[in-house]
């Protein structure tokens, strides 16, 4: 037997205790072998373990650990020497494997240990970013609170639904107590309370504007934590058991229209602003956050625009009101002008002919009277009877034209006329009452001025002679010029003024005339008034002829239809006055084949009056017309032919025959044709003549186109007749304006 | 012998009857061109062209009753009717007779049968009306002048 290294057990009698120990070792042995299995099995569970290969290290130190045990069971009782060889090889290796295990740990520990302290930093992390998270959950969650309550004040223009509406959102929003809205009185020293959120009817409680808490709240535009024990949030009386809620106040700027100054855009300078209250839920323990206070803010403001636009729209509203109701007022007031308007001109209508009928018989009578035999009072008498109704025909002439005039229902009657013949009547119709008050009257026409021109002759006349006549009563003593001459077109820009703007044109020239007189003058105050309707500038006892005051109105009337422009100017009183007068006037046409003439005023000396043997061929087929144009041919001496029909025309028609008359509805164009082709040359034709009452211009156009040589109308006189057929003889065409 | 004082009177009633025409509208100015024509040459134009006119205007009349008669009244006939009696009367300046053609004639435009019927009274009266007047005239005419003749100038 080898001598074995045990040490053989002192008390062989120890059974129990070498059984206690067998038993020991072969669990230690168990444990040894069951530990790396375990170890293997969760390792592969957990497939992030980095350390595989220390595992390993571990495992094998326990195995053979755990061989070491067990093969130590063997060493207890007598062992052969391949059993010790094993328990020490086995001892051996576990050795070697043990202390590189050990060696190994000194590595691992330390890395183990980092490991679970940047797992507790993650896990700091992970928390701090939960909270992160919440934080951002809740700002977006109040960022939507903020839209929907942004939507619902702004869905509504009605500033009471805005108001409302805020109130109940935000309290839903943020769970509040209590909400409230103080808007400024309409003094601006009081806030009132204007609404609330729980109770419905809040009585017109009011706080003082200037109070320090208030002061505060509106100086800042963010929320303010006040206290609520502050008059705006005392809201209704409360035992002291239970601890308010914390409060907030917030300004609302009331904007008006005239806050929206573009300069300062970012600058909106209100004085109004309202405030908003919130408080918390008492006894909540809740405190005010900060994105809270923000969503208040925002609020605060949108409220503001709503409002804004409430309150635009609102006074847009009023303002439309206010004009539908001008509107219907207008329109009143025009309909009442109309019917005015129609009244009058239907009285004026009536009493022109109701006036004047009488008016005329008067005067007809008066002037028959006249002319019978009459005892000189009689005479008197009647001659006033005669003053009297002229003046008053005069007058109501004059009446009647202004209302025309007025209304713009009178039309001037264009037509030529000669010029130089209306300023010469003039002259003549005040030279006598002029030299009766012994004023030297002058007339100074322009060399340059037109002989004839178009426009309304009755008028001008009426005009000329007005301010003449106004000249000569209001002057006692000197002379009074009369001048006229046609403003060059250079010229035409030093007239004008505000309400006269001439424009120079190829078919009409300005004729100034100017009055100038050494009378009583007209001082500087009374020169507007002067075409101003009956107003009259001497008082009554010194006038010392009537006057009705109308006829200067009427003369610029007259002098604004010509397109004109009618002023006086004086230097003062007694030292006379000016009065001038501009009118547009045209030039007479001139047609390139036929030059229009005009029958003239009757000018018996200048006219060839013996027509004697001047054959003329009358053809009318109305037997009366016939007789009376023949009769009028025959007293002016000529030899008459007549015929009744075109054809009998035409066959008795021959060179002999000077005129041809004929009625216009008469084929005249046919024979007119006839005759030109049958006799050629002009010089030696017979004329032909159409006589017609038509005054329409189609008739004068034909007869120019199919070559007649003259239109006359009818009815004819003595000395028209004799007139036209002067001119007929002389230039061959006669052409009648119609 | 018959006085001055006879030939004055009946000048004055000639010449208060000739106004009487003028202004009650039966005559107008035409009628004086008439008178101007007359003088030695013509001694008897006027009376000669208004025997004209009666003869004339009783020839249309005719006509016009006729033509306004018939069933389907031809109113282009009717019309060129009253144009003539329109032409005659303002020739020798019966306005009242030429007033009331126009009037006639816009019935005819119309081609309002009623209407030209009530217008072709109205012309008829008008008509007779002047014609007594004028015939009147000439009377006081012949009147006068027989008194002028006889009448020795002193």
């Amino acid at each position: 037997m080898d001598p074995c290294n045990c040490i053989e057990p002192q008390w062989p009698a120890d059974e129990l205790l070498m059984k206690y120990q067998y038993i020991s070792d072969f669990f230690i042995a168990l444990a040894y072998f069951s530990i790396p299995l375990e170890l293997i099995y969760f390792v592969k569970k957990s497939a992030v373990f980095p350390y595989r290969w220390v595992l390993v290290q571990f495992g094998a130190f326990i195995v053979l650990c755990g061989a070491t045990h067990l093969i130590n069971l063997w060493t207890f009782g007598m062992h052969s020497r391949t059993v010790a060889v094993v328990m020490t090889t086995a001892k051996a290796l576990t050795a070697a494997v043990s202390c590189a295990t050990a060696l190994m740990l000194v590595h691992i520990i330390p890395d183990l240990l980092s490991v679970k302290t940047r797992e507790l930093f993650l896990k700091n992390k992970a928390a701090e970013l939960d909270r992160e998270m919440g934080l951002i959950r809740t700002q977006e969650e109040t960022g939507r609170h903020v839209r929907m309550l942004t939507h619902e004040i702004r869905s509504t223009l009605d500033r009471h639904t805005i108001l409302k509406t805020t109130l109940v959102e935000l309290g839903r929003t943020l769970a509040l107590e209590e909400c409230a809205l103080w808007m400024p009185t309409r003094t601006g020293l009081e806030l009132q309370l204007s609404y609330t959120l729980r109770q419905h009817n809040p009585v017109g409680y009011t706080v003082p504007i200037h109070l320090p808490v208030i002061n505060q709240v509106f100086s800042s535009n963010r929320a303010v934590k006040i206290s609520p024990n502050s008059p705006v949030a005392r809201l209704r009386p409360f035992a002291g058991k239970y601890v308010p809620g914390e409060v907030v106040a917030v300004r609302v700027p009331l904007l008006h229209l005239s806050n929206f100054q573009i300069n300062d855009w970012p600058e909106l300078s209100t004085k109004r602003y309202a405030l908003m209250v919130l408080m918390l839920p008492s006894d909540s323990a809740r405190q005010w956050h900060v994105h809270e206070l923000e969503l208040v803010e925002v609020v605060a403001d949108q409220v503001a625009v709503a409002l804004s636009h409430a309150a635009i729209l609102e006074e847009s509203m009023r303002a439309r009101d206010l004009l539908m109701e001008q509107n219907v007022a207008l329109d009143l007031a025009r309909r009442e002008a109309e019917t005015a308007i129609r009244a009058r001109n239907d009285f004026l209508a009536v009493m022109n002919h109701e006036m004047r009928t009488p008016m005329h018989a008067i005067i007809a009578l008066s002037s028959l009277l006249q002319e019978t035999e009459l005892s000189p009072e009689q005479r008197l008498m009647v001659e006033m009877i005669l003053k009297s109704s002229n003046l008053l025909a005069t007058l109501i002439n004059d009446v009647l034209d202004l209302s025309r005039l007025e209304d713009g229902s009178l039309q001037l009657e264009k037509g030529t006329f000669n010029l130089h013949s209306v300023f010469k009547e003039v002259f003549n119709l005040i030279k006598p009452v002029a030299s009766v008050n012994k004023l030297l009257v002058t007339l100074n026409l322009a060399s340059d001025m037109p002989v004839y021109a178009v426009g309304d002759e009755k008028r001008l006349m009426q005009t000329i002679l007005n301010v003449s006549g106004n000249a000569i009563k209001f002057s006692k003593e000197g002379s009074i010029s009369i001048a006229a001459f046609v403003i060059k077109s250079e010229s035409l820009r030093e007239y004008r003024n505000a309400e006269f703007f001439p424009v120079p044109s190829d078919g009409h020239f300005y004729l100034c005339v100017q009055v100038k007189d050494m009378g009583s003058g007209i001082s500087p105050q009374d020169i507007p008034k002067l075409f101003t309707k009956f107003t009259q500038t001497q008082p009554l006892a010194t006038r010392n002829s009537g006057g009705s005051g109308l006829g200067l109105a009427i003369c610029k009337r007259f002098v604004n239809l010509m397109d004109g422009h009618i002023w006086i100017e004086s230097e003062g009183l007694g030292k006379g006055c000016t009065a001038s007068f501009i009118v547009k006037l045209g030039f007479p046409e001139r047609h390139n084949e036929t030059k229009l003439l005009f029958v003239p005023k009757v000018q018996a000396n200048h006219v060839q009056t013996n027509f004697a043997g001047l054959k003329v061929l009358v053809l009318d087929d109305n037997g009366v017309s016939r007789s009376v144009t023949k009769g009028l041919l025959m007293h002016l001496g000529c030899n008459v032919t007549t015929v009744g029909s075109s054809d009998e025309c035409i066959r008795v028609v021959s060179q002999e025959h000077k005129v041809v008359f004929m009625d216009v509805s008469m084929d005249c164009y046919e024979v007119a044709s006839h005759i030109r082709e049958r006799f050629g040359k002009r010089h030696e034709r017979p004329l032909v003549v159409a006589l017609t009452g038509n005054t329409d211009k189609a008739t004068k156009e034909n007869c120019i186109r199919f070559g007649l040589d003259g239109v006359i109308l009818k009815p004819v006189s003595v000395d028209k007749m004799r007139n036209v057929l002067a001119e007929l003889l002389e230039h061959r065409v006669l052409f009648e304006a119609m | 012998m018959a006085g001055s004082g006879l030939v004055d009177q009946l000048k004055k009633q000639l010449e208060a009857f000739t106004a009487s025409l003028f202004s009650e509208g039966f005559l107008d100015d035409q009628f004086t061109q008439l008178q101007q024509l007359q003088d030695e040459s013509n001694p008897d134009f006027v009376v000669e062209v208004v025997s004209l006119f009666f003869e004339d205007s009783e020839r249309l009349l005719n006509e016009l009753a006729k033509a306004l008669d018939q069933q389907n009244a031809d109113f282009t006939k009717v019309d060129a009717h009253v144009h003539q009696l329109k032409g005659s009367s303002s020739s020798i300046g019966a306005q009242g007779v030429q007033r009331a053609c126009i009037a006639f004639r816009n019935c005819c435009e119309e081609k309002n049968i009623e209407g030209c019927l009530k217008c072709l009274q109205l012309v008829k009266q008008e008509y007779t009306l002047v014609k007594n007047k004028l015939q009147t005239m000439f009377k006081l005419e012949q009147q006068l002048l027989a008194a002028q003749r006889t009448s020795f100038p002193m």
